[in-house]
């Protein structure tokens, strides 16, 4: 008697198939990379050549549309206050909300009603949220221009970013710890404010930092809110500010090419801001993770 | 008895929520309720506010505004229209899901499926970094670098192509609509790679390795096993890439030619979006101007929650997703 073993060789058609989407796959991959490694060797090689120290400390009063020189520091000024402000405005409001969903939502309508305008306020365009300042702070209120304006049409990006990243993080945080403290007599709100935050609180953190890298980097919203200038305000509740985002727009599209070489040092500036944001974000992450202290 | 304690059921109930009141529960509640409720009073104050300052300019409007292709709102007879917005917006952004979303499923899967375990997630770490880079900064990339790049191709595309009436027409440009999308694709790709991947990686293992088992190969059994149960995923991460796309202002404000015709000659110069033309036409517009202008935002608005309310509705309807929707 022969005895037959089922396994045969991988006929040619279905090992073909196979290794053409594996190449397929890796092509895709690399396909992905390049536009980045693009857009960063550009950045990085065109971004040195203005990256000095007067870049940083000069702003572009009285710099003249053929003149070299200039700076950013307006721009840098006026950003991190923008972004400081949406913070305050936006962190508690998301904080809040993600703690409504956690610990009270318990499935009711209106906390399905609020998760799912959560969701939807996620893909609100940046451009609208900035109309929405302009037609109802400047326009219907009568407020000027100002940096605080930007703030809050970024404080609208960044709260469902801070809800959804909060919220995650407070579902991780384990039921027993919340149960041991009612077997102790703690109130529910002394509960969040003292176990439930303090656990989660590196995740959090994280949450924040990368709402606040995105908006960072948004140009859309202020064009509408904070307008432009070329001198340093410092004051963000009054009269318009400029923005990093908004600098290396304002720049880029003029046709000189010292200009255009302001524009690229704005964008390394820009982009050093934010991925030094997410780098302190993964870092925290990582530093406080689970995985590492178990 | 029972009578005498208002709208709940059981003893317990009551005293526990008396108690809970007794220590102050109440003012937190109410705080974060509140913020839950400011959420709600935002989304609606958008909506409302857009309508408000938008009828005065659609009032002086002397043309449809539906169907009107010029945008001439500052003209003392204003003439504006969304039409050739909306048609620019809305082509744009498929055009960009098009070349997109192949390329982010492969990516998906290769994070997912073909990467050394140890490696997968610091290349996902760098795919996620294309979304970390200022949308301002891809439009400086695209307006210094790939227009002019794009110049080559467009010409081999038009000579001999041109018979497909994408590539057809007489003048072939850098600032194109092809080059817009293109933008526009590497800005979306990060976002459809990111949920195609998580929802890869739920796919049921069971499966995956009954597949094996079976002989399959990687490909048969991803065809098998894992396409199945992601293709609902991937759809509501294309329809979200696709509302990114349509808004998505300034990269596509620095390349497209702002002009006001529809066509669908994609390498020619024509092609702008209706929040590129938002972003160009602010700095000038008069107050009517300005009502028309956002009167095309709170189109943009409307296409928008549209199209992310149906990618949600997808993924609400599949509970093994869950996570992946954050």
């Amino acid at each position: 008697m022969t005895v037959q073993t089922g396994i045969q060789p991988l006929s040619f058609g279905r090992r073909a198939k196979d290794q053409a989407v594996r190449a397929l796959v890796y092509l895709a991959f690399a396909i992905a990379i390049v536009p980045l490694v693009s857009v960063l060797w550009l950045v990085v090689k065109n971004g040195l050549k203005r990256f000095d120290l007067e870049f940083l400390t000069h702003s572009m009063r009285n710099i003249g549309a053929r003149d070299a020189g200039g700076g950013a520091y307006h721009a840098i000024i006026g950003t991190l206050e923008q972004v400081l402000l949406a913070s305050l405005i936006a962190v508690p409001i998301g904080l809040l909300t993600a703690v409504y969903l956690v610990e009270y939502g318990n499935g009711r309508r209106l906390s399905r009603f609020i998760s799912f305008f959560v969701d939807i306020m996620t893909g609100v365009p940046s451009i609208v949220a900035g109309l929405f300042v302009l037609a109802f702070w400047i326009l219907v209120l009568g407020m000027p221009f100002s940096g605080f304006a930007g703030a809050l049409s970024l404080s609208i990006l960044m709260m469902p970013v801070v809800v959804r990243s909060t919220e995650e993080m407070l579902r991780l945080v384990p039921n027993e710890l919340r149960e041991a403290s009612y077997a102790l007599g703690v109130p529910k709100w002394r509960t969040i404010v003292k176990v439930v935050l303090p656990t989660a609180f590196t995740g959090i953190v994280t949450g924040v930092m990368l709402a606040v890298a995105r908006v960072a980097g948004e140009t859309a919203p202020l064009l509408l809110t904070v307008f432009f200038t070329d001198s340093i305000n410092e004051d963000p509740f009054n009269g318009p500010q400029m923005g990093l985002p908004l600098y290396v727009f304002g720049q880029s599209s003029l046709p000189q090419d010292i200009a255009i070489d302001r524009a690229w040092t704005g964008a390394l500036t820009l982009i050093l801001i934010v991925m030094l944001l997410n780098l302190v974000a993964r870092l925290i992450s990582w530093w406080r993770s689970p995985a590492k202290r178990g | 008895m029972a009578t005498s304690l208002p709208k709940t059921e059981g003893g317990p109930a009551v005293s526990r929520s008396a108690f809970r009141r007794s220590r102050g529960d109440g003012p937190f509640r109410f705080l974060s309720v509140g913020s839950g409720v400011i959420l709600l009073a935002i989304m609606a104050a958008i909506a409302v506010f857009l309508v408000v300052k938008a009828i005065p300019a659609l009032q002086a409007n002397t043309s449809h505004f539906l169907t009107e292709l010029t945008w001439n709102p500052n003209a003392t007879k204003p003439v504006f229209g969304i039409g050739a917005l909306a048609f620019g917006t809305v082509v744009s952004s498929f055009l960009a899901l098009i070349i997109s979303t192949p390329v982010a499923v492969g990516v998906a899967l290769f994070i997912s499926h073909y990467a050394p375990r140890r490696l997968a997630s610091i290349l996902g770490y760098v795919v996620d970094l294309l979304a970390a880079v200022p949308s301002v900064v891809y439009g400086l990339w695209g307006v210094t670098f790939l227009v002019p790049f794009m110049l080559g191709p467009s010409k081999f595309l038009n000579d001999y192509l041109a018979w497909i009436p994408l590539f057809g027409g007489d003048s072939v440009v850098g600032k194109s609509m092809l080059t817009a999308s293109l933008v526009l694709a590497i800005m979306i790709l990060p976002i459809i790679a990111a949920i195609s991947r998580e929802v890869f990686l739920q796919a049921p293992k069971l499966q995956e390795e009954a597949a094996l088992a079976l002989g399959a190969t990687r490909w048969e059994m991803i065809r098998m096993a894992v396409l199945p149960f992601g293709r609902p995923g991937v759809i509501t991460a294309a329809l979200l890439g696709l509302g990114r796309a349509m808004g998505e202002t300034i990269a596509v404000a620095l390349i497209f030619p702002a002009t006001f015709t529809i066509s669908f000659r994609i390498l020619s110069p024509n092609g702008n979006s209706i929040a590129a033309n938002i972003a160009n036409g602010f700095g000038e517009a008069t107050p009517i101007g300005r009502g028309a202008l956002i009167a095309s935002g709170l189109v943009l608005f409307v296409i928008t929650l549209v199209v992310n309310t149906a990618a949600r509705l997808i993924i609400a309807r599949r509970k093994e997703y869950a996570r992946a929707a954050a």
